[in-house]
């Protein structure tokens, strides 16, 4: 491990990383415009923070006892519920929310249910229904990131506790308390970044103006109001909102310290009586909540893949070609800006997650301007497309790699130096094989989301070469919502095909 | 020597090769350009007879558009814009990169058209959408007292979402905020566009959606489907005029203004109203497609002037915002 190397790399990338965010944000600040923020943008902020506050604890509470569960139970189709917990925050927003809706809506299953029981109705519209969506949208992410805390407790921890005759209390006490303390404000943190930049979910589900959030304050100023300096303004709080959430995040944030194992497959006891129970009926709920709405999405999606247009293969293909590339651009940054802030580089960390909270509006919206007295932007349509889909993705890919990348630094940091391992043979015998699963984690979930990402496409967009998200949103906009129901439903195949794969690769050998 | 003769006579000969065949770009909505929308037949048609490439850039949506342009400013490549509103034509003056158009046929809008700079293509009358089962009110007022469930788009980033702050401004002007504050318990949600909240609409989850008046004729000519009806309001159903405009910066401003003078010769008009589900601006000699006849027609029609609609955008959206906002 390579401190002089490893550190520069890291240098290298966060100032890389920070230039793509920051450069057009700066470009959209120097443009006229009024700058000023009136009490309904307040009201946005302050709305924006409250909604995002309660999805992430909502999302991280459902998930840890899931995790658990999953950690320490063995059964069918145990391996098959972790991949499709990956499912949900593949979905394209609107294609998630009216899968919510088939199951929560007016006309949704629960309605239907309760009407007949001669119940009164619930409505999924307003903060609840937003924090819902929410959960639904990112508690399956929040899980796999505990999860994997669980799975990272070294075989001979649980060997030595099993020895010394802990109970399940004592083993919460003692194992399971420290690893959340790790990994727990790194999940929070990310279930926070992601609804603070939330749009299309709140203002569907959040019922009317009162559910603004400061995205939609941000389209408003560019799009009606063409107040760039505004727009910029209200993209620098919500960068600045996610800088105070990574702050508390890092202050609260304790390494787990569990010491370096010899990698043996060892299971979580498995407790019997009540507990075994209670595991069950947390998978079942959890099972049933997500499979609801995606089951909705295939029910109305299958009728439609008969009348798919032709354009959608070729679509499909543009989206797979950016998934391809984005994915190992935006893993690698984030390995080497995770095994730099494990090395120590404080300043790694809230640039890591600087594009997270930026408005991909703004962003889009600042190449747009440093890109048009050069080239036609549409000529630049894929690299801009891959950049800024790899950009938006990093965050994710950091916060998966960086407990990992900790305990390898702790464990064999000084074993590598001592032995002048560095390089790329550190990279090749250390890294990669130590953190596989993780990478392999990170690298599916990038692609799956590059495959799925509307983003900066419609700024750029040219006649032709339209991505599969585009082509959705232009069926809906033709009304053909069968079709678009039914390239959806292609969407999610394939975004969840290139993320089974990466997860496949990353889970290898080992149970997971 | 003889290299960089052969590498000059090549670059004159491409040059020539290029003047050949002028380039026209037009920066329009994303779904005009979609294989749905009137794009491909418009520009195949005008290719056929005006020896020229015309190229189709396509920009978000309607107010998408007026903020694509600005940020390009007089280095556009584009020499027609369209796409654009009524609502939005105030603003999109106010930039200076329009000129005036160089004249139009008589047209048949429901309204006396007197633009210098922009010309409609098409348009259409907002209105509610239902299924024909249902007993639709006849006025905002009724449509308030009633228990029935609508979707609508958020005026601050979806032209129709706009156009429906326009009907109630032009309806009822100083009550409008009244009209908002009575309509609030029959808003479900309110969507960033028309296409969520059409959606929504055909899933069940509403009574009746913000549309069109010719939304029902997509479902009886596409899809043979007559069980949707359009709502006619006493009050009146407040206009979209969709249109287009000249860019002063034009390197091709003939061939520019063949275009304009195209998109409302018959070819171009009879496309349209298949393909955008909007009247033509200029009823073509085929007259309008079969089905057509079907649709609801309003009792009066309502369109706020192009500085009316910019002066009143800034408080209607105010009292929109305080009156739903809960």
């Amino acid at each position: 491990m390579a401190r002089g190397a490893g550190a520069l790399t890291a240098r290298i990338t966060a100032a890389a990383l920070a230039f793509v965010t920051l450069g057009p944000l700066a470009v959209v600040m120097a443009q006229a415009g009024s700058g000023g923020i009136g009490a309904a943008d307040w009201a946005a902020l302050r709305f924006t923070l409250w909604q995002a506050a309660w999805s992430a604890v909502a999302s991280v509470v459902c998930a840890v006892p899931l995790a658990r569960a999953l950690a320490r139970r063995r059964f069918a189709g145990r391996s098959l519920l972790i991949s499709a917990l990956g499912a949900p925050f593949l979905l394209p927003v609107i294609v998630a929310v009216l899968g919510l809706l088939a199951v929560f809506g007016r006309a949704g299953v629960v309605n239907v249910g309760l009407r007949a029981l001669g119940l009164p109705e619930v409505s999924i519209f307003g903060l609840g229904g937003v924090v819902l969506a929410h959960v639904f949208l990112n508690m399956p992410l929040a899980t796999r990131m505990i999860l994997q805390g669980w799975q990272a407790v070294p075989g001979e921890r649980l060997r030595l506790a099993e020895s010394l005759g802990f109970g399940p209390r004592e083993i919460w006490r003692h194992i399971e308390v420290p690893m959340l303390r790790d990994v727990l404000p790194g999940a929070l943190l990310a279930v926070f970044a992601i609804c603070l930049t939330s749009f299309a979910v709140v203002l569907v589900l959040g019922g009317g103006p009162g559910a603004t959030t400061v995205e939609l304050a941000i389209y408003q100023a560019v799009r009606f109001e063409f107040d760039l300096g505004k727009a910029a303004l209200l993209a620098v709080l919500q960068v600045l909102a996610c800088g105070v959430a990574v702050g508390l995040a890092g202050l609260f944030t304790v390494p787990g310290g569990f010491g370096a194992g010899l990698d043996r497959a060892v299971g979580l006891p498995q407790p019997g009586g009540w507990r075994r129970v209670c595991d069950a009926v947390v998978i079942a709920l959890a099972a049933g909540f997500i499979a609801g709405p995606l089951l909705a999405v295939v029910w109305r999606g299958a009728p439609g893949l008969l009348a798919l247009p032709g354009s959608v293969w070729p679509a499909l293909a543009a989206s797979v070609l950016i998934a391809v590339l984005a994915a190992p651009l935006a893993v690698g940054g984030a390995l080497a800006l995770a095994l730099g802030r494990a090395q120590g580089l404080r300043l790694v960390e809230p640039v890591a997650m600087l594009p997270m909270a930026g408005s991909s509006l703004v962003l889009g919206t600042g190449l747009f301007l440093l890109v048009f007295p050069w080239v036609s932007p549409a000529t630049v349509a894929l690299p801009v497309t891959v950049l800024v889909t790899a950009v938006m993705a990093l965050p994710f890919a950091y916060r998966i790699l960086l407990p990992e990348a900790r305990a390898l630094v702790a464990d064999y940091g000084r074993l590598a130096a001592s032995l002048g391992l560095q390089g790329w043979p550190a990279l090749r015998l250390l890294v990669v094989p130590r953190l596989r699963r993780a990478l392999g984690f990170a690298l599916g979930l990038v692609a799956a989301l590059a495959v799925g990402d509307l983003g900066v496409i419609a700024l750029f967009a040219a006649e032709r070469g339209a991505t599969l998200p585009l082509v959705i949103q232009r069926l809906m906009g033709a009304y053909r919502m069968e079709a678009a129901a039914g390239a959806a439903l292609l969407l999610v195949a394939a975004a969840f095909a290139v993320f089974w794969i990466c997860d496949r690769w990353g889970r290898g050998h080992a149970d997971a | 020597m003889k290299s960089p003769m052969f590498a000059a006579g090549f670059l004159c000969a491409a040059t020539m090769a290029q003047a050949e065949t002028p380039v026209l770009h037009v920066l329009t909505y994303d779904s005009f350009v979609s294989e749905w929308g009137p794009g491909p037949a418009i520009e195949k048609a005008f290719e056929a007879e005006c020896g020229c490439d015309l190229v189709f850039t396509p920009a978000g949506d309607g107010a998408a558009l007026l903020a694509r342009l600005q940020l390009e400013g007089a280095k556009s490549e584009a020499d027609v814009v369209l796409g654009l509103d009524t609502n939005l034509t105030a603003a999109a003056r106010a930039t200076g990169l329009f000129v005036p158009h160089a004249g139009a046929p008589k047209l048949d809008l429901p309204v006396a058209w007197e633009d210098a700079d922009f010309l409609p293509y098409d348009w259409g009358y907002f209105a509610f959408v239902h299924n024909k089962t249902l007993a639709a009110p006849t006025d905002f007022k009724a449509l308030a007292a009633s228990d029935l469930k609508i979707v609508i788009q958020d005026p601050r980033s979806s032209t129709p979402g706009l156009g429906l702050l326009m009907w109630v401004k032009a309806a009822y002007g100083d009550q409008g905020a009244q009209v908002w504050a009575d309509l609030a318990d029959n808003i479900v949600t309110v969507t960033p566009g028309w296409s969520e909240a059409y959606g929504m609409f055909l899933e069940g989850e509403a009574d009746m959606v913000l549309s069109y008046t010719t939304s029902p004729a997509y479902h009886l000519i596409a899809e043979q489907d007559d069980s949707k009806a359009a709502a006619v309001f006493t009050e009146g159903n407040y206009l979209q005029v969709e249109v287009m405009g000249k860019l002063k910066a034009t390197d091709q401003p003939d061939l520019a203004d063949r275009f304009m003078a195209f998109m409302l010769g018959d070819a171009a008009q009879e496309v349209l109203p298949v393909t955008n589900w909007m009247y033509p601006a200029k009823v073509p000699a085929a007259g309008l497609p079969k089905g057509f006849e079907t649709l609801a027609q309003p009792v009066k029609s309502l369109l706020l002037g192009a500085d009316e609609a910019e002066a009143a955008r800034g408080p209607a959206l105010e009292e929109w915002r305080a009156a739903l906002a809960r």
